[in-house]
C-alpha cells in the first residue's frame, strides 16, 4: 500500500472511530485516534496474519498492550476482514463480545488486555517460543505512554534483552497525554529512549503520523541483531479532528451531535486534500 | 496409635521433589514442556531440570507479576508452560497477571506455588501463603488443587501438562507418606482414603495426613469412626463427594493449610447450606492473624492441625 492509500486509509479508520464511539456513547477516543496510524501501517504494511491464517502457529503477533484505544483494533480487524464492520454496532451493547477492551472473543485479537502493564510479559513470551520453536513470526505491541510507570514493563524489557529478543517489537504511543493530565506530569518517564537503551533495547523515534517514517521504521527491524526493537511513535492525542488534538478531555469524550458532524466534516476535507 | 515414623516408607518424598522429577520425565519426551522461574530453581528442586533441559527453561529472575505474564505468551504460543515460584509471592504480586493472562485469556498456564501454606515456616507472614485459595477462588477459569500426597502430585502434573485449561497446584516441601487409596487420580475428585461413617474428616494437601492418624485416635480411644478424604481439589469442588458424605455422616471438618477465611472450609460450608445439608460443621485452618513463630510442624500443632488437636475438635463436635 502506498503511503497515499495508508492517508485515505487512515481518514476512513477514524470516521469509523468516530462512527461507533458516538453510537456506542462510549470509547476512547482520542488515545485511538492517537494510534490509529500505527496500527493502518501494522496492518497493511508490516503484519503478516489475515482472518483465514490467524490460528497458523506462524503467524505474526500484535497484542495491544493499552487495551483501552480498543476502537481502533476493531475499526482495523473489521476492514482486514476478520469481522463483518457491521458487528460494531452492537459496541459496548449488553450481550455483546466487542466491549471497552480487546477480548480473544473477537476474531483476531490475540489477548485479553485492558489492565495495564500486561502486554510485554505476553509479547516477551510469545518471542521466546517463536525463538524456541526456530519459528519466524515476529511479536509487536502496542503500549502507551501512560502505562510506562507499571513494573511489570521494567521486568519485561529486561527480560526481552536478556534473551536477546530481536524478533520483539514493542511501539509506545507517545502522545503525551493521559487521564489526569500530561504525562511529564503525572509521572515523568523521560527519557524513554535512555532508559530502554539502559535496559538493552534498540530505539527509534519517529513521527507516529508520518506513513513513510513508520513504514521505514518497520522495515528496518530488529533495529540490532540481538536487540528487541522499540518505535517510540510521536503522536497527538486526538489526531484529525481539530477541537480534539492534544486536548485532555477527549481521553474518553464523545462528541455530541454538532461535535460528531464537524468531525467527519473534517476528516472528509482532509480526503479531498 | 499410628506412630508418624512407621507409616512412611523409604520410598516416600516430599511432594515437591516429585513433581520436579515427574516434570524431567515429561520434558525428556516433549520439548514443548517448559519450566518459567523466578530465582526459584534451587527452591523448587529444579537445578536438575535446569542442567538437562537448558532450551526448556527460562529464568525470569525475581520478577513474579513477569514470570506469569511471560507465562502466558508462551502457553498463548503452545508451550506446556509450568510457572513456578514461592506461592506467597506468586498468588499475591501476579495476581492481576494471573486473572487476566492466565484466567481471563484462558492461556493453559500450569501455576505452580512451591513451599505453600506454612512451609517456610520460622521465615514468617512474608513467606506464607494463607490466601492462596481464597483469592484465586473468586477468579474465573482456575482449577485449584493441593495434591496430598507422592501419587497425587505426580498424576496432578501429568494430567496438568495434558491440559488446555490454567491450572493452580501447590505443594509443600515436607515428606508425604504414601495414602493407602486405589481411587485414581482425577480434578474433582475428592479421594476417601479412609471410610468412616461418624465423623467426615475432609482435608487437602499437607492435612491430610494428620487427619488420617487423627482418624485411628478417634477409633481406638474414642469408638469413633472417622471418614477421610483428600480434597485435593478446592475448585472445582467435588460436591457429589460433599453431599454423600453429609448423608453419611454425622459431623465434618474440613482442614487445610489456608487462612480459616476464603478456603476450603468456607467452599463447603457454602455448598452446605445452600443446599440444606445440615450438620455440624467445623473448620479448621489458620486463624485470622499472623501465625506464631515456627516450623511449619509447630504451627501445625500450635493451631490444632495435627493428630491431638483434629481428634480433639472431632470429639467436642460429636458431643
Amino acid at each position: 500500500m502506498t503511503e497515499k492509500e495508508l492517508a485515505i486509509k487512515s481518514v476512513e479508520y477514524r470516521k469509523k472511530i468516530l462512527k461507533y464511539i458516538y453510537a456506542a456513547k462510549a470509547g476512547h477516543t482520542g488515545g485511538s485516534l492517537s494510534c490509529i496510524d500505527i496500527l493502518n501501517v501494522l496492518y497493511n504494511h508490516v503484519l503478516h496474519v489475515s482472518p483465514q491464517d490467524f490460528s497458523s502457529p506462524n503467524r505474526d503477533r500484535y497484542i495491544q498492550s493499552k487495551g483501552h484505544t480498543v476502537e481502533a483494533l476493531y475499526v482495523v480487524l473489521a476492514d482486514k476482514g476478520f469481522f463483518p464492520e457491521s458487528d460494531l454496532e452492537t459496541l459496548c451493547k449488553y450481550k455483546s463480545h466487542y466491549i471497552g477492551h480487546p477480548t480473544k472473543k473477537v476474531h483476531g485479537v490475540e489477548q485479553n488486555t485492558g489492565a495495564l502493564g500486561h502486554g510485554l510479559s505476553l509479547s516477551v513470551g510469545n518471542a521466546l517460543a517463536a525463538k524456541m520453536d526456530a519459528r519466524s513470526y515476529r511479536v509487536f505491541t502496542l503500549l502507551g505512554d501512560g502505562e510506562l510507570p507499571e513494573g511489570s514493563n521494567w521486568e519485561a524489557a529486561l527480560t526481552a534483552s536478556h534473551y536477546k529478543l530481536d524478533n520483539l517489537c514493542a511501539i509506545i504511543d507517545h502522545n503525551k497525554l493521559q487521564i489526569s493530565g500530561r504525562t511529564s506530569e503525572v509521572c515523568n518517564t523521560d527519557p524513554i529512549d535512555e532508559k530502554f537503551e539502559s535496559f538493552g533495547w534498540a530505539v527509534k523515534h519517529v513521527d507516529g503520523h508520518d506513513f513513510k517514517a513508520l513504514t521505514e521504521a518497520f522495515d528496518s527491524i530488529p533495529f540490532e541483531k540481538g536487540k528487541p526493537s522499540l518505535i517510540i511513535a510521536h503522536t497527538i492525542k486526538g489526531k484529525g479532528i481539530s477541537y480534539m488534538e492534544d486536548q485532555l478531555k477527549w481521553h474518553h469524550g464523545v462528541p455530541n451531535p454538532e461535535q460528531y458532524a464537524q468531525a467527519i466534516q473534517e476528516l472528509e476535507a482532509a480526503i479531498v486534500n | 496409635m499410628i506412630v508418624e515414623a512407621e507409616n512412611k516408607s523409604q520410598t516416600d518424598k516430599a511432594n515437591l521433589e516429585v513433581f520436579a522429577q515427574t516434570l524431567e520425565e515429561l520434558a525428556a519426551t516433549d520439548r514443548d514442556v517448559v519450566v518459567v522461574t523466578s530465582d526459584s530453581r534451587g527452591s523448587g528442586k529444579l537445578i536438575g531440570f535446569g542442567q538437562n533441559f537448558p532450551a526448556q527453561t527460562v529464568e525470569i529472575g525475581i520478577a513474579e507479576q513477569n514470570l506469569v505474564g511471560v507465562a502466558a505468551g508462551l502457553a498463548s504460543a503452545g508451550k506446556k508452560t509450568f510457572a513456578v515460584s514461592p506461592a506467597c509471592f506468586l498468588t499475591a504480586r501476579a495476581l492481576e497477571q494471573i486473572k487476566n493472562d492466565v484466567a481471563y485469556s484462558d492461556n493453559p498456564v500450569k501455576l505452580i506455588g512451591i513451599s505453600a501454606g506454612v512451609s517456610y515456616g520460622a521465615l514468617g507472614s512474608t513467606h506464607h501463603s494463607l490466601h492462596d485459595f481464597a483469592v484465586l477462588r473468586a477468579i474465573n477459569n482456575l482449577v485449584i488443587a493441593a495434591p496430598a500426597d507422592n501419587y497425587e502430585t505426580i498424576e496432578a502434573i501429568r494430567l496438568a501438562a495434558k491440559s488446555n485449561h490454567p491450572i493452580y497446584l501447590r505443594f509443600g516441601k515436607k515428606v508425604m507418606p504414601k495414602l493407602s487409596c486405589d481411587q485414581s487420580f482425577e480434578f474433582g475428585k475428592g479421594r476417601i482414603v479412609r471410610e468412616g461413617c461418624d465423623i467426615a474428616l475432609v482435608a487437602t494437601g499437607e492435612t491430610v495426613y494428620p487427619a488420617l492418624q487423627a482418624a485411628e485416635i478417634l477409633e481406638q480411644e474414642n469408638k469413633i469412626s472417622a471418614m477421610v478424604i483428600s480434597m485435593h481439589t478446592i475448585k472445582p469442588l467435588d460436591y457429589d463427594l460433599l453431599e454423600s458424605v453429609a448423608k453419611k455422616c454425622k459431623a465434618m471438618i474440613t482442614i487445610e493449610e489456608h487462612s480459616i477465611n476464603g478456603g476450603l472450609g468456607e467452599a463447603c460450608a457454602s455448598f452446605l447450606l445452600q443446599n440444606n445439608l445440615s450438620l455440624p460443621f467445623k473448620i479448621m485452618g489458620i486463624p485470622d492473624e499472623y501465625t506464631v513463630t515456627g516450623s511449619q510442624t509447630e504451627i501445625f500443632e500450635h493451631y490444632g492441625i495435627s493428630k491431638a488437636g483434629i481428634a480433639k475438635e472431632a470429639v467436642a463436635l460429636l458431643k
